[in-house]
């Protein structure tokens, strides 16, 4: 669904105006497809043949490249941090840095990119095949609710397990700055691990993982909004993979921003009420 | 302009088990279907024929409650299918078999679960009743249990038919659409689809719907004949539907329209095409 101009030649006021339109139907359609599929999760839980198979796709098979990607970020911050640090005779809390830096933004963030461009993407692709030769009809056919069925179990393998693809990012990016920072660059073993102690919190770990929940939500939903509404042929199928990595992509970095304000005003409130976020 | 025929057969007594009234279909500024009007009878095959893109595959969806119409209602056994709740669409169309134009089998399972998933998703029927309701579908579209292990990529295009005729066909459907049942299938496998849709028409006393452009399966499998026009070209105030009748009558019918696409005559149209 778009809108469409009825007379003329587009004017600049035109095609803002478009694109404000195609922009809430956009959104619009997004928010009818997330409530859909939340009646679908209210339903009933999808069977496990159905289930561990997407579980097993979107988790298991995606630990080698967040783990290799994860590695070599946790690599490149040591290198880029050090000759800072160094600057200033700080590099023994190198690892103060790059494990803040892993837990509460990079690790998230990279493990959604990534889920994004290996499963977001197989996912609109896999989908929009579906659509393009009538399988989404058949399945309709067959007595069976394609949203329940192809939605739901993808929802929730992303949103369960994009948690544990996170710590498995936060955790072999700790290892790669470990590296680098200890075994190459000469940084003491201990006060890399010291001061990477005195500076993660709790409250940072559980944040950063609770920032990924929204992510697998939000990545799946859009990959499978895209599958529904691929465009015929290969084409349409490209287009459609190609727009759930983008658009979630998008989504990821513009959730980061609230949720980190959100989770900031959350901090500073139970610090300010006395709790003890250690 | 010709008037539709609407012959007084012995089955014009028996209530519709499909009908669609006064349908106007739309996808985004496109419309496809235009005030169309058609009834599908208890027990009868009624053959849709046009050219491509005149609707025809929307038609049967929309009776088979795939799709949604922009205007008018779509009714089985009387009833208006948009006043039915969820639970009872889910159930009533339990009651349809659909063979799709590709086959649409899943391409994650292989030929037995294809076949298996209608029975799985919507019986409590245990393991080896469902094998042997497989095999025994198998076995009616003339293919061996052992195919129950390839997957749909190992398979031909005339094997893929028969596939989904034969996951069409295990939930004993009362009503089976057939889109395009032989398009791409060399002769002998189209008229062994053919005599498929006799038999099951024979043995199962079901009422079929064919969308086909292949007028030799009309020939054979037809009870009734509906031709739908494309919308582009049907001229204001005129009807899409052009012809209702037998197929002896489609080939004697005097709309040139009609007459020349069921004999596959090129002369009305490609004049139409020089004259655009």
């Amino acid at each position: 669904m778009s809108a469409s101009l009825t007379t003329g030649d587009p004017t600049p006021i035109h095609m803002v105006g478009r694109l404000v339109v195609n922009f809430i139907i956009a959104v619009g359609d997004l928010t009818r497809f997330l409530f859909q599929t939340m009646g679908g999760l209210v339903g009933q839980m999808p069977r496990s043949r159905v289930l561990w198979p997407v579980m097993y796709e979107v988790g298991v098979r995606s630990v080698p490249v967040i783990a290799v990607t994860g590695l070599f970020i946790g690599m490149v911050l040591a290198v880029q941090s050090y000759d800072t640090l160094r600057m200033y005779r700080l590099e023994s809390r190198i690892g103060s840095v790059i494990n803040v830096s892993l837990v509460k933004e990079l690790g998230p963030v990279l493990a959604a990119t990534m889920l994004a461009g290996r499963v977001g993407c197989a996912m609109a692709a896999e989908i929009g095949t579906m659509r393009v030769t009538e399988q989404i009809d058949a399945l309709k056919a067959l007595g069976a609710d394609p949203i329940s069925y192809l939605v739901v179990p993808r929802f929730l393998a992303c949103f369960w397990l994009i948690p544990a693809l996170t710590l498995v990012a936060d955790g072999v990016g700790m290892f790669g700055g470990w590296v680098v920072s200890v075994q190459i660059l000469g940084v003491s073993d201990h006060f890399f691990w010291l001061y990477s102690q005195q500076f993660i919190t709790a409250f940072d770990v559980v944040s950063g993982v609770m920032k990924s929940m929204f992510f697998g939500a939000a990545i799946s939903i859009i990959a499978c909004h895209r599958g529904f509404h691929c465009g015929n042929g290969a084409e349409g199928v490209g287009r459609a993979a190609t727009d759930s990595f983008v658009c979630s992509f998008i989504a990821i970095l513009a959730l980061d921003l609230v949720l980190v304000l959100m989770l900031n005003n959350l901090y500073r409130l139970l610090w300010s009420l006395g709790i003890q976020v250690i | 302009m010709t008037a539709v025929v609407r012959p007084q057969s012995p089955l014009v007594t028996v209530a519709p088990v499909l009908e669609l009234r006064s349908i106007t279909m739309e996808f985004g500024a496109q419309r496809v279907l235009q005030d169309v009007t058609i009834q599908v009878r208890r027990g009868e095959t009624l053959v849709l024929i046009g050219e491509s893109g005149c609707g025809k595959s929307v038609t049967t969806k929309l009776l088979a409650g795939l799709l949604e119409p922009t205007r008018g209602e779509v009714l089985w056994d009387g009833r208006p299918v948009r006043n039915r709740s969820a639970r009872e669409l889910h159930r009533d169309r339990l009651r349809f078999g659909y063979l799709f134009q590709g086959a649409a089998l899943f391409d994650s399972m292989n030929v037995f679960e294809n076949v298996a998933f209608g029975l799985r998703e919507n019986t409590d029927l245990k393991p080896d009743q469902i094998r042997d309701v497989v095999h025994e579908r198998l076995r009616e579209v003339g293919l061996a249990a052992a195919v129950g292990e390839k997957r749909p990529s190992d398979l031909s295009g005339g094997m893929k038919k028969r596939v989904g005729l034969a996951r069409a066909l295990a939930m004993s459907p009362d009503v089976v659409f057939y889109d395009e049942p032989t398009t791409g299938l060399d002769p002998v496998m189209s008229d062994v689809i053919n005599e498929l849709i006799l038999q099951t028409q024979a043995s199962r006393k079901v009422t079929s719907v064919v969308v086909t452009h292949d007028m030799h399966t009309v020939r054979r499998v037809a009870d009734r004949v509906v031709m739908l026009y494309p919308l582009s070209r049907v001229a204001p105030q005129q009807p899409q539907l052009i012809f209702e009748g037998t197929p002896e009558e489609a080939f004697e019918f005097s709309d040139p329209r009609v007459t020349s696409f069921v004999r596959g005559e090129a002369g009305a149209r490609l004049k139409e095409m020089y004259a655009a």
